[in-house]
């Protein structure tokens, strides 16, 4: 596969790449380029954060599970580019140093490009920017120190170099300059259009989709595994649209997690909560809604949302197209309702009132898988509950819908003694399973408290720890 | 003066443009070679069957090697000989080491290291600490035992009276840079060696055993770790001893580096501990005596075991003084991978227990938890004077322990030390004594905790939290102050001792090299601070270099918070060395005295002439005087029998203490951190700013040891957390949203480098705030006794508060 990208303000172009190469060690073994650090090799830690910038802006992103051909058309801007052209420090690098933000320094670089795209993007919210960039050394105090201080410095002129640069073709130019070529290569696609992606993939229907890879990403750095044939979704732009329509709203496939918590914040803040907490910045960046969905995990965060709020999955093999609500798309442990060959187009929520809560369990507020992830969209009229979705991921081998718990408390009046007499219900909805994050038995009773938690909040109590101020 | 001044990080410009190098970013000639471990999938047995055809024969593998192989048995332990490089037949933990591969590249070296076919046939796992103490499976014969007084009459004659368990969870270094190092073959057989260490001469000692040669032939160079915390103490021997081993084989430089999941699998963390205690108290929660059983779970290896174990009982008492004492400690072996050093190295634990004593003697009374500590606290230091002297330690006697292997590395703090058996340390009139005979005679925390306590403004917030528990059914808040004690000195005595070798070039510029490491705590810019102080000149005229066995030889450790006290006196002795040589030759050019020549701000004041530092060094060159010096320091006064538990084991104290509030959620057992305060003691701090980043950042350690940070082993022995995205170190918004430091000013009553203190260890026992005011939150839920473990997460929580609510 044949890419072409900035680097730094360079262009660079590389022929017969492999497309599972990660962009971390292609710039630390191949260019040379080791101011970017490997932390954890799992998109955990924010070591490798670089800054990719699009027309749609810059962002930063994990380099160690970034395949080199979803920076095709971009511009990467690793550690090295942060400061001037001659040497002069960026006004995060400097409020670094003057706030003594690096102690043992490795995690230094990532945290430089975190804050340099926030600085450039005049986001404030230094906790959630950095939420992905983890330190061990300085408690974090004097690097939001560093942060708040930078904040007040204007953006240096030679960062929106990039954005001119992409203006003017500058990452599509192909120079014919090969740089290596690999001994086996993955075959690998490049779809332009969801209708290309439709007859290709079934061509090739155990060909892996690459969208944001943060999954993905951990088959290759972590199992090892190698992919006979990869498709990269990132060049299918009608998968990127986001679209009210008379059905609600409708999420394309391949929208990055940081686009659904904007969508989401004025809609359902709930969610966009959650989405924040889900995971870092870093994350949210490359994530897609669809890729937390199909790949059906048991434990992924929006399926209990879209299955509380009643969403419908739109999934399309070649031409035939097909619709489900999200929660009949998963099957069993591993296994979903979907065919060879077919792919997962869209989302669709329907328009409603908010009413959506969604609660997340996890040790770590940021950046954490949960234990139990609940969604509730709760109606009550007069007092009474007069229609209830509630949907869980982590008590199950999927995300499951708590039928029981809603039959039990639909018609009745929303109170304690409701739930008390629900208390049944549960165990006939779920049956989880213990783990690291999470016996069983806690994960039953947290879910039980969540519904009362709905209640109590509804009463008028303070329900949440990080509501409340010191 | 340069000294005092809050410098940044002497690398700090290189850290934020991405130019300060690891080991893993030198450049390495294109023909080296990358190693992987291939590693066992059970946690005890036999491997019957090794199969590396496979391994063999993947793409880009140049060698393999198993135990037999090897041209000699090759250990990588700092204490025992108990750590064979490769495991040969016997599993002792799931993750050992059991084949080595060498490729082209890291990558092929790892999906290598995944094919070989292993047949094993396992044995039954020893897990748990029950399971050890089941099958007496431990370390040395039985139990150690230090006893003061008698504290089982003392309990039971007491008014009142506690029993409890603590179980505290170990806790995985998770420093960024994951462990690393690489081998440069040398002619005529000499090795150069590369690594991420805090122990530089380990690392020498032992690849020049594992090569065969003697410590001469091997030289370690170490410019910066991207973190430590304990865990680069031991835990890079095998990653040296292989990269040389292959170097040597092969002669093509070897590089080597742990992949994360690799890393958690292999290493060794923090002990985790169950503490059972009795303790007896009167009507105040002044404690009569008390009696704790430590259970330690030290891994497959002995590794630091003993000397964590006996810190452990060093810190029983925390700031406490305890009539009458009895500390048992139990070091059990078991199928886990081996515990080892970790910052505070085994004092966190033991001051835990304590710390649970004085919270569940509280609660018993009904007191604030603040007014039963400060009851219990030290005599307060008398009048701040000249330290009383203990009579100076003797030679050693006789060595106890195991035998001495021939090739024991003495400076490791595994090793087994002479025992002293000199006059017992004598207390002055009115001063108190530690469990282990130590009189306390620097005690301040009484004026500190009233300066916090004020500055924090403790008491109305106590009302506070007592008015919003009272109005909040979900939502509860707890707030604890906790003081930390901390004893600053290796307990192996003869680790207390470090060098230096310091230059100054007939330019003026000054090469400044010392036994110490950096690994991120500012040691490097702390001691240039020492040095351009001692020739009056600007930091910027010293160049730090990087640690070198070839330069200063027989170095202990950078550990125990020892790196400032002992590498800033012995970079102190060798610039006074020099200074003085110079001094002299000046004042003989200019018709002056040795004593009146004065350096100072960037010159030197000699006979009413003023040279700058660059004309001082030229003429002392052209005068044929020698500008390079080696620096030697020991630390004074220290005397241990570690096996009777008695002597003085530290030069002195470190002291700090930390008020924390909370808010937890009765519903999930959530819960974070709201505010911390924090008052230390630095003594007269090298540097202010730096020693502001090691409180910070030991205060969130510590509490992240305490509640996110959960080890999960499964019934198999396999570490279910083995990455970030299973292992929760806090994150940004995990510090408190208010958090204030302040140091606390004074000095160090003992003479140590310009009067300041060890400040490494110390501040991660302030996190110890954090789960006391869980406790103290948990509490408000009911009548019962949290008796909260730790960490703390959700779940435990939850479950402590339904205890409470329970009344269990």
């Amino acid at each position: 596969m044949d890419i072409t990208f900035l680097l730094n303000g360079e262009s660079v172009a590389l022929r017969d790449v492999d497309p599972t190469t990660t962009l971390l060690d292609w710039l630390r073994e191949t260019r040379g380029l080791r101011g970017t650090k490997e932390g954890c090799n799992e998109g955990d830690c924010g070591a490798c954060t670089v800054m990719i910038s699009d027309a749609a802006g810059a962002k930063a992103l994990n380099a160690c599970i970034l395949f080199l051909p979803q920076l095709d058309g971009k511009a990467v801007r690793t550690v090295e580019g942060i400061a001037g052209p001659d040497g002069q420090l960026h006004p995060v690098q400097q409020a670094m140093i003057t706030h003594h933000g690096a102690q043992c320094g490795f995690c230094t670089p990532g945290f430089i490009v975190s804050m340099a795209v926030a600085h450039l993007e005049g986001d404030h919210g230094f906790n959630d920017a950095l939420a992905g960039n983890l330190c061990r050394c300085t408690g974090y105090a004097p690097i939001l120190r560093a942060a708040e201080a930078a904040a007040k410095e204007p953006v240096p002129d030679w960062m929106s170099h990039d954005s001119t640069a992409l203006g003017n073709g500058a990452a599509t130019e192909r120079p014919a300059i090969p740089e290596r070529r690999a001994e086996h290569p993955p075959s690998a696609y490049a779809p332009q259009s969801a209708d290309e992606l439709a007859t290709l993939y079934a061509r090739h229907p155990d060909a892996t989709l690459v969208a944001g890879a943060t999954d993905v990403g951990l088959w290759v750095t972590k199992q090892l595994r190698q992919l006979d044939e990869v498709i990269f979704l990132n060049r299918c732009a009608d998968l990127q649209q986001i679209a009210q329509t008379d059905a609600g709203l409708r999420i394309g496939a391949g929208v990055t997690m940081d686009r659904v918590l904007a969508a989401m914040s004025a809609r359902h803040p709930s969610y966009a909560e959650m989405i924040r907490r889900y995971g870092s910045a870093q994350v949210r960046a490359a994530a897609t809604i669809g890729g937390n969905i199909a790949n059906g995990s048991p434990i992924g965060d929006n399926p209990p949302a879209l299955i509380a709020l009643g969403a419908i999955l739109h999934l399309r093999y070649r031409d035939t197209r097909r619709e489900m609500p999200v929660e009949a798309f998963f099957l069993d442990y591993g296994k979903q309702d979907r065919h060879p060959g077919e792919f997962v187009e869209a989302v669709s929520l329907p328009d409603q009132p908010d009413r959506l809560r969604v609660m997340k369990l996890s040790k770590r507020f940021d950046q954490d898988i949960s234990a139990v992830c609940g969604a509730f969209n709760i109606t009550v009229e007069d007092g009474s509950v007069t229609a209830a979705r509630i949907a869980f991921g982590g008590l199950a081998g999927i995300p499951k819908r708590a039928d029981a718990v809603e039959a039990a408390i639909t018609g009745r009046p929303w109170s304690e003694d409701t739930l008390a007499a629900a208390w049944d219900a549960w165990e006939a909805d779920f049956q989880p399973l213990s783990d690291m994050r999470a016996s069983a038995n806690y994960r039953l009773s947290a879910a039980r408290n969540m519904l009362s938690r709905c209640l109590l909040a509804d009463m008028g109590a303070d329900v949440d720890v990080l509501e409340v101020m010191p | 003066m340069s000294v005092s001044k809050p410098l940044p990080h002497d690398a700090a410009r290189l850290h934020v443009t991405g130019a300060a190098r690891y080991v893993d970013d030198l450049p390495v000639p294109a023909d080296c070679l990358h190693l992987a471990f291939g590693l066992s999938e059970i946690a005890a047995g036999r491997i019957t069957t090794l199969d590396l055809d496979p391994v063999r024969a993947a793409p880009g593998v140049v060698g393999v090697w198993q135990a037999s192989d090897l041209p000699r048995a090759v250990d990588c332990s700092p204490s025992a000989h108990d750590e064979p490089l490769l495991s040969g037949h016997r599993i002792d933990y799931l993750g050992q080491q059991v084949f080595l591969v060498a490729a082209t590249s890291h990558l092929a070296a790892r999906r290598a290291a995944r094919l070989a076919n292993m047949e094993v046939q396992p044995r039954d796992a020893i897990l748990s600490i029950d399971e050890a103490l089941e099958a007496d499976s431990r370390f040395e014969d039985g139990p150690r035992i230090w006893e003061k007084g008698d504290a089982g009459a003392a309990i039971d004659s007491a008014p009142h009276r506690v029993d409890g368990v603590i179980e505290m969870g170990g806790q995985e270094h998770f420093y960024l840079e994951g462990q690393a190092a690489l081998a440069l073959p040398q002619e005529g057989g000499d090795m150069v060696v590369m690594s991420s260490t805090q122990h530089p001469t380990e690392i020498q000692h032992k690849v020049a055993d594992a090569l065969g040669v003697p410590m001469h032939a091997v030289r370690v160079e170490t410019r910066r770790m991207g973190g430590g915390f304990g865990g680069k103490e031991s835990q890079g021997n095998a990653l040296a001893i292989a990269c040389a081993l292959v170097a040597d084989a092969t002669g093509r430089p070897a590089a080597m580096r742990y992949d994360r999941d690799d890393d958690f699998m292999i290493t060794g963390k923090r002990h985790d501990f169950r503490i059972a205690y009795s303790a007896g108290f009167d009507a105040d929660g002044r404690l009569t005596g008390v009696e704790f059983v430590q259970y330690a779970r030290c891994g497959w290896a002995q590794d630091l075991s003993l000397p964590v174990a006996d810190r452990a009982m060093l810190h029983a008492d925390n700031a406490y003084h305890l009539p009458a004492v009895r500390i048992e400690s139990h070091r059990l072996k078991t199928n886990t991978q081996s515990a080892t050093a970790f910052r505070g190295f085994g004092g966190p634990q033991g001051m835990l227990g304590i710390e649970r004593v004085m919270d569940h003697v509280a609660h018993v009374l009904g007191r604030d938890p603040l007014a039963v500590r400060r009851a219990n606290y030290y005599a307060a230091a008398s009048d701040g004077g000249p330290a009383l002297r203990s009579p100076e330690a003797r030679a050693p006697e006789e060595m106890t322990g195991q035998t001495k292997p021939e090739t024991l590395d003495l400076t490791s703090r595994g090793a087994q030390g002479a025992v002293q058996t000199g006059a017992p340390v004598q207390a002055p009139e009115g001063v108190q004594t530690t469990p282990y005979g130590q009189p306390v005679e620097d005690f301040i925390l009484h004026e500190m905790t009233d300066d916090l306590a004020r500055s924090c403004d403790y008491d109305a917030r106590r009302a506070a939290v007592s008015e919003w528990n009272a109005t909040h059914p979900v939502l509860k808040r707890g707030l604890a102050l906790t003081p930390v004690k901390f004893g600053i000195s290796f307990t192996l005595t003869h680790l207390n001792q470090a060098g230096a070798l310091v230059h100054v070039y007939q330019d003026g510029s000054v090469h400044m090299n010392h036994g110490g490491t950096e690994m991120g705590q500012g040691l490097f810019q702390k001691v240039a601070q020492v040095a351009a102080d001692r020739f009056g000149v600007s930091v910027d005229r010293i160049r730090i270099t990087a640690t070198d066995t070839g330069k200063v030889p027989n170095t202990s450790a950078t550990a125990a918070s020892s790196g400032s006290d002992l590498n800033g006196m012995a970079v102190k002795a060798a610039c006074d060395t020099i200074r003085d040589r110079m001094a002299a030759h000046l004042a003989g050019l200019h018709q002056s005295t040795s004593e009146q020549v004065r350096f100072k701000a960037d010159a030197v004041h000699v006979g009413g002439e003023v040279l700058s530092f660059a004309e001082a060094a030229k003429l002392c060159y052209e005068g044929r005087v020698s500008l390079s010096s080696t620096g030697f320091y020991k630390t004074p006064h220290l005397q241990w029998d570690r096996i009777k538990g008695q002597g003085r084991p530290f030069f002195y104290f470190a002291y700090g203490v930390a008020a924390t509030e909370v808010v937890i959620d009765t519903l999930t057992g959530e819960n974070r951190m709201l505010r911390t305060d924090i008052l230390h003691d630095c003594g007269a701090s090298l540097n202010p700013a730096l020693d502001i980043g090691q409180i910070e950042g030991g205060f969130v350690q510590g509490a992240g040891w305490l509640t996110t940070e959960e080890l999960v082993w499964d019934d198999q022995g396999r570490l279910r957390t083995h990455a970030p995205s299973t292992y929760k170190i806090p994150a940004c918004s995990d510090a408190p949203d208010i958090f204030n430091v302040t140091l606390w000013n004074g000095e160090n009553r003992e003479e140590t480098i310009y009067r300041s203190k060890a400040v490494g260890e110390p501040p991660f026992m302030l996190g110890i705030s954090a789960l006391m005011a869980l406790s103290d939150a948990v509490a408000a839920c009911g009548e019962s006794y949290p008796a909260l473990d730790a960490p703390a997460t959700p779940e435990r929580v939850l479950a402590a508060i339904r205890t409470v609510r329970n009344g269990v």
